[in-house]
């Protein structure tokens, strides 16, 4: 018996509408994401992952919009949310935990407040119930002297206990979806691990799924079950985290991860990727990818990679595993 | 690495495709069929990046087009027209003291006189005023005195503001501290009230001794009103000036161009004062439709230029006192004054919106 | 015992700003408060530290960019003064992090290269200026097409490669790197970091590497030193610092690195530290890593520890190590 999955996100393409023209930031993702499970969304900037996130929260700017596409919810399609329905939605089924502490916390409001308002806002409990709810929140995500610190403001804290705050507010309302956007980018690299252990166990302890969207390998490696590497918009690859480090089929992700700087043993010399990032207000009517790319063929240029199962858990939409299909096919007939 | 097997074989599958593959296409794509996807995107320059989008902007074109037109009339009119601001309209050489507040387009007798002998007679295109002098002509005049002011104004609040909001900006410390007090008290002076006081001062100094100068047609009280802007309204200029300085001092490519050895002169005048340009201009653009409008209410109540010489301000205050019988009289100087003040505010907003970096992405 | 001559020597270098807090207190920010390090001829020292270190204030000090609050800094044996420093501005030069506010934006590819030229006259006619950028612009990857284009339209990589040729300009001896990977894409800092070690290969150039990325540290530097609250706590060769860490703000630093690579991510051991860094206006007496250390005693409150050598080449400021 499958169930249906908790998110379920079709063919999403997303636009900004800008001076210069169209900038075409998502250009056709789609993945599933069961309850309970860790998805790392993996690329670098310009790839489409966060202003994905943004769509599904539906929280893009003005000139943005989702030009194409479903995201289905336990079955419904948020996307036709109507304002009110959202507003019920954000912060209570899925809620969002951005990437700059220092800017996401209001700071003419004490961290109280803000963290009540999420409450408050959800949920129809009496002050007390809210105070204490306040309260156990801020314990559970690790902050000392809970009481008082509901009554100081953002600067007074540093920027991983505002990070805390934000996945306190996040959680309060027990969300079924957790989405966190690069939650760790702008923390020094102590703090970034505890806020990465918080999450892990937060995560077992309260069982909901998590999306992370980073650029960092390393984080994702650690906390995500399956993950999706984006690029001009696209799905390079989809998979667990074993198949896509060990076994990676399109030629990006291979070049991320030759590009990593690693302890070893040896200095062995970085292969980077060549070239510039694509740009999105002129997308090449082929692969996004195809300009870097050392293995590109002509069709690469030609047409954009349909997806292709490589295994039960791994997806790659790259022509260089049809032509390994194609090969084999040739060579399983001359056999 | 790990004990990972990655080489448990695809299970077969049937080939997936709907359309049928051309293996040719599956050739490697050669570096200049890559290259081909990528092209840079054509250069520009700040400075023409910002003039497409002024001229996208409708609003700043129109204002533009509506200001060049103005500029041609007040320098072509005096020209054709026959007439002076300051004269009464003569007929054959004789006075003619019937030609009195005539509304426009009219003849006096005696011109309808010359023209049925055979005279070209220039028409009255405004009528004429209460002193028989053709009010176009005025209006014209009217115009040039207002964007003349407005420009030299502009130009005295930009020297001085840039020269003392640079020195305030680049030394920083106690001399910048000095510096930005002086400019609070000047702010806190009540302009209007300045004015007056200077215009009364200035005409008792300079009354006499600007006679047979050409100072003297515009008059004390015009000079006064530059010594006012000359005095006070240099402070706002100022203050934006040293705020970009302050600004830009901590961009890093002035830091690298200290870690290069490049000397004081050299940072102010090659990093630090072009990025202040946009701004500034910008902010000059929009001191002139105000220093326009504080000329026309000087001159409005009876503190602009000296008579005869005519300033829109004057214009409409001297048909303010004749707006029961001749209403008209007014359209003419105020349509005038509002169409200069609102096409030079369109203009700065524009030169805003299309320049200032901080608004870009 | 013959005395190795080091490119750079750092002598207890401090520096310290004064900050207003309230009406009439004055209290002192130390930035960098008694730091020592050389750095060889054609060596690459890694100097790393979470936010707060005063890791770049001490490349900037070095090259008084901010004028040194005490310390002396020592370049090819001669001492570095606020009177002297012009005479060593070709030989020591600095890349900044950001790419996008270190380019002036209304300078010419050509000129932001060129300055360097321009100021003290490395060039005989303008055929000869045109050259030396071209050259220049060769060496990091750039082509000479570029040259009349402006900063806004290039890449942030290529944008640090157009900040690394304005250093190169000068035939420098000595480069700080301060965080110049640290604003780009993964992908691209591969690139860059490439460049830097060719040059490097090519040049002979000398690099104080500043960066809060270990693993991008490690790859680059011969050798590592780690920071803390201004000061130095540990140095030594890189591939020592990481794989053997002695003191605690080493160990967890080198624990907390997110490795890419799930086997060894899932079977780490993270040392996780309690609480967060003091703030440097109120830092603890002693040892400024004791509120946050599982080795801190009685000991550690009373006096900070001095930089012990504890093998060659191998130093440690740490009480207990």
């Amino acid at each position: 018996m499958s169930e249906t999955p908790l998110l379920q996100v079709k063919n999403l393409h997303t636009s900004f509408f800008t001076d210069a023209g169209e900038v075409k930031a998502v250009n056709g993702i789609s993945y599933n994401l069961d309850a309970g499970r860790v998805l790392g969304i993996v690329g670098e900037s310009g790839s489409g992952k966060s202003v994905s996130a943004y769509s599904i929260m539906r929280i893009l700017t003005d000139t943005g919009r989702v030009t194409e596409g479903e995201v289905l919810f336990k079955g419904e399609n948020i996307l036709n949310y109507t304002p009110q329905q959202m507003q019920k939605f954000r912060g209570s089924r899925i809620s969002m935990i951005f990437q700059d502490p220092m800017t996401c916390l209001n700071p003419t409001f004490t961290i109280g407040s803000q963290l009540k308002e999420a409450i408050r806002i959800h949920t129809n409990r009496t002050k007390e119930e809210i105070e204490a709810r306040a309260v156990e929140m801020l314990q559970l995500v690790g902050v000392n002297e809970p009481e008082r610190r509901l009554r100081q403001y953002p600067h007074e804290h540093s920027g991983g206990m505002r990070q805390r705050v934000m996945i306190a507010m996040a959680l309060a309302c027990e969300p079924d979806i957790l989405i966190a956007d690069e939650p760790t980018t702008a923390l020094d690299v102590t703090i970034q691990a505890q806020i990465l252990e918080l999450m892990q166990s937060l995560q077992k302890k309260m069982g909901m799924a998590i999306i992370m969207i980073t650029h960092d390998l390393g984080v994702i490696a650690d906390m995500c079950d399956e993950i999706i590497v984006m690029y001009g918009g696209k799905v390079c690859e989809r998979g667990t985290a074993d198949e896509i480090f060990y076994n990676p089929r399109h030629e990006y992700t291979k070049g991320l991860i030759r590009s990593i700087p690693r302890i070893s043993e040896k200095h062995e010399k970085l292969v980077p990727i060549g070239g510039s990032p694509v740009d999105l207000l002129n997308l090449p009517k082929g692969c996004a990818f195809a300009a870097r790319c050392d293995h590109a063929m002509k069709i690469c240029l030609e047409q954009p990679p349909e997806e292709v199962e490589v295994n039960d858990c791994h997806i790659a939409a790259c022509w260089n595993n049809v032509r390994r299909m194609m090969e084999e096919q040739k060579g399983g007939e001359e056999a | 690495m790990s004990d990972y097997n990655p080489n448990i074989p695809p299970k077969k599958r049937p080939f997936p495709f709907s359309m049928q593959l051309d293996p040719s296409k599956f050739e490697p794509a050669s570096d200049e069929e890559k290259a081909q996807q990528d092209v840079m995107r054509e250069s520009t320059t700040f400075f023409r990046d910002g003039m497409r989008k002024l001229f996208r902007n409708p609003l700043a074109v129109a204002s533009m087009i509506v200001l060049i037109i103005i500029l041609i009339t007040i320098i072509i009119a005096p020209l054709i027209v026959p007439y002076s601001y300051s004269g009464m309209i003569t007929v054959n050489g004789k006075r003619d003291k019937s030609a009195k507040n005539m509304p426009p387009f009219t003849y006096s007798k005696l011109e309808q006189q010359a023209i049925d002998e055979g005279q070209h007679v220039f028409p009255h295109i405004f009528g004429t005023d209460e002193l028989c002098r053709d009010y176009f002509i005025r209006v014209i005049y009217g115009a040039r005195v207002s964007l003349a002011v407005g420009f030299f104004a502009s130009l005295i609040v930009l020297f001085i503001g840039l020269l003392y909001g640079s020195i305030a900006g680049y030394a920083g410390g106690k001399t910048d501290l000095i510096m930005m007090r002086i400019v609070d008290i000047i702010y806190s002076l009540p302009d209007t009230l300045m004015v007056i006081l200077l215009s009364v001062v200035l005409d008792q100094l300079l009354g006499q001794s600007l006679q047979g100068t050409v100072l003297a047609s515009i008059g004390p009280n015009m000079l006064s009103m530059f010594a006012v802007f000359g005095l006070l309204y240099w402070v706002g200029m100022a203050r934006l000036v040293r705020g970009q300085i302050l600004t830009i001092k901590n961009n890093e490519y002035v830091l690298a161009a200290r870690a290069m050895g490049a000397s004081r002169g050299r940072i102010i005048r090659k990093h630090i004062l072009p990025n202040c340009m946009g701004v500034i201009i910008i902010s000059t653009a929009l001191q002139i439709p105000s220093a326009i409008f504080t000329e026309s209410f000087l001159s409005f109540i009876g503190l602009g230029v000296q008579a005869p010489m005519p300033s829109l301000g004057s214009l409409a205050n001297a048909a303010r006192q004749a707006m029961q019988a001749y209403p008209y009289k007014m359209v003419f100087p105020a349509v005038g004054i509002c169409l200069i003040v609102l096409s030079f505010n369109l203009l700065g907003d524009g030169l805003r919106d299309a320049f200032d970096p901080k608004l870009r992405k | 015992m013959s005395e190795q001559k080091h490119l750079v020597e750092v002598r207890n270098l401090k520096k310290y700003f004064p900050i207003k807090s309230g009406m009439m207190n004055k209290t002192v920010l130390k930035a960098v408060d008694d730091v020592s390090f050389t750095i060889d001829e054609g060596e690459t020292l890694g100097l790393v530290g979470e936010s707060g270190c005063g890791k770049t204030t001490v490349g900037r000090t070095l090259l008084h960019l901010y004028t040194p609050t005490a310390g002396e800094v020592y370049f090819d044996g001669k001492q570095v003064t606020e009177k002297n420093i012009g005479e060593f501005r070709k030989d020591m030069q600095i890349v900044f992090q950001d790419p996008y506010s270190s380019l002036n934006p209304r300078m010419t590819v050509a000129d932001i290269i060129g300055e360097p030229l321009d100021i003290h006259k490395l060039y005989a006619n303008k055929q000869e200026r045109a050259d030396k950028i071209n050259e220049l612009l060769t060496l990091v990857g750039l082509n000479s097409e570029h040259a009349n284009r402006y900063a806004h339209e290039f890449s942030g990589g290529q944008r640090q490669r157009i900040g690394i040729a304005r250093a190169l300009a000068v035939n420098p001896r000595f480069i700080v790197c301060d965080e110049p990977v640290s604003a780009l894409d993964v992908s691209i800092q591969a690139q860059i970091i490439n460049t830097f070690e060719d040059l490097q290969q090519k040049l002979g150039i000398a690099y104080l590497f500043i960066a809060h990325d270990l693993l991008v540290v490690q790859h680059m530097s011969r050798r590592i030193a780690v920071m803390y609250l201004g000061r130095v706590v540990e140095i030594g060769p890189a591939r020592d610092i990481i794989n053997s860490p002695i003191h605690p703000y080493s160990e967890s630093l080198i624990s907390a690195i997110p490795m890419p690579d799930p086997e060894t991510a899932r079977h780490k051991n993270r040392i996780i530290l309690e609480g967060d860094v003091p703030s440097p206006l109120r830092m603890p007496k002693g040892c400024p890593f004791r509120t946050r250390c599982r080795y801190a005693t009685k000991e550690c409150e009373e006096s900070r520890p001095a930089l012990r050598e504890i093998s060659p080449g191998r130093f440690v400021a740490c009480h207990h190590r």
